[in-house]
């Protein structure tokens, strides 16, 4: 039989806990409300710039001198994975659905006989990837969404990325990263930046077909090549941007789920724990009145 | 055909600004281009510099962009900056401190590619300073 006290405390203990998961719920919610509208509002500028080096990628399309950013250089033996995750945990599948995906992926890679390196946007995914592939890690930035993701961070990644692509140390660069699917689902995606994947628009083909003749008619100011070699930077930045945005309001609700959920489980912990006191308590109880009554029958 | 065209303003963070206006002028990659209602389908680079609103044929409201991409259709005008900042709120200090920073990284810079970067700093830098004294 458990001792009262030992019950006692376990209860309060539970009870602490529970408080402090429900307030990191709350917190997370408060978060992911900001981290959404933060996504929300990138959207514009992204969707934009999408377009716009879409119209321009299919001018090049199967023609020579494409720039390397778009087209590739032709090689594929080494390969650079952005690690994108967070830098706290406690927040369910979030870090480890990743960072499986990661090394899945790192020992594919290797098993075809090409090089990897891995940049870390975030502590987790470090931790996930450096166990079994700790050579592969470059590097590992931190703090990176302390105040939700800034733009300057994105674009001095993507400047960091293209000054290894443009010195030949990587050949194809994706970035792996959750993606927001709704505040209880987060999708692990590939995102390939480099040579960049122009969107499939084979669903969007039929309803854009008339945008597409549209954009046929453009005059170039400069030339088409001169605004390409412009915009596939930054389109680089704004790829990066939008997966570290997706990521934080993924994070936040990964965190939020699990913390709704240890909440609850602390919940009936806390309950099943009560009935065994009182059990016990009631059986103390009797078994005192036992020993009253026997004794007094004993007179 | 409406007598206004539709301007947009976005950074990466969101959109700033999307309003009516009847003219603006925008700091394009070859030289300032003013765009009417009925503008050729155009798509260009913007260098840093100032974007006029135009309201009755005069500036309503001036915004200083660190170059980015415009969109210019028939009715709508977009342009994508990576930075925008009102004229007014423009600071000489700050753009000089930015100036000098520039021109740090450029000495600094140990390759091709950070070299670029820093050379778009200073142009931006040297663009923003400009601005003030206007």
């Amino acid at each position: 039989m458990p001792n009262l006290k030992d019950l006692k405390i376990r209860i309060d203990s539970v009870k602490s806990t529970q408080k402090i998961t429900s307030a990191m719920k709350m917190v997370a919610a408060a978060k992911l409300r900001k981290a959404q509208m933060s996504a929300e509002s990138a959207r514009p500028y992204a969707e934009r710039m999408e377009a716009m080096v879409g119209a321009l990628a299919k001018s090049f399309d199967g023609v020579d001198g494409a720039p390397e950013l778009l087209a590739g250089n032709g090689k594929d033996e080494k390969h650079l994975i952005v690690l994108v995750s967070s830098d706290r945990g406690l927040c369910g599948g979030f870090n480890a659905n990743i960072g499986r995906f990661a090394r899945n992926k790192i020992a594919e890679l290797q098993a075809a006989g090409k090089s990897v390196k891995v940049l870390c946007l975030g502590r987790k995914g470090r931790d996930q990837v450096r166990r079994d592939f700790g050579d592969a890690v470059l590097d590992t930035l931190e703090d990176l969404t302390k105040n939700g993701a800034q733009y300057d961070d994105a674009d001095a990644i993507a400047l960091r990325i293209r000054t290894m692509f443009e010195e030949g140390e990587i050949d194809v660069c994706t970035v792996v990263y959750n993606k927001f699917v709704s505040a209880i689902t987060q999708e692990v995606t590939p995102l390939q930046v480099i040579p960049f994947a122009v969107a499939d628009t084979t669903e969007e083909a039929t309803e854009e077909g008339q945008d597409a003749e549209l954009k046929a008619l453009y005059e170039y100011e400069p030339s088409e090549e001169d605004i390409l070699e412009e915009l596939l930077p930054r389109n680089l930045s704004v790829q990066i941007f939008r997966a570290m945005l997706e990521s934080f309001a993924s994070e936040q609700g990964a965190r939020m789920a699990a913390m709704d959920n240890a909440t609850r489980n602390a919940g009936d912990m806390i309950d099943n724990l009560t009935l065994t006191y009182n059990r016990a308590r009631q059986a103390a109880i009797t078994n005192e009145l036992i020993e009253i009554i026997s004794g007094a029958e004993a007179l | 055909m409406s007598d206004t065209v539709q301007f947009e303003l976005v950074s990466p963070a969101k959109l700033l600004l999307s309003e009516e206006v009847e003219m603006v002028v925008v700091p394009g990659g070859e030289g300032d281009f003013g765009v009417l209602p009925g503008h050729t389908p155009m798509l260009t680079t913007v260098r840093p510099g100032i974007i006029d609103i135009y309201e009755n044929d005069k500036v309503a409201k001036s915004i200083f962009v660190v170059g980015g991409f415009a969109e210019v259709s028939e009715e709508r005008c977009a342009v994508l900056a990576e930075e925008a900042i009102a004229v007014e709120e423009l600071n000489r200090d700050d753009a000089e401190a930015r100036l000098q920073k520039a021109n740090d990284a450029l000495t600094a810079a140990e390759n091709d590619v950070a070299k670029k970067a820093a050379e778009r700093e200073l142009l931006a830098a040297e663009a923003m300073v400009a601005a003030c004294g206007a």
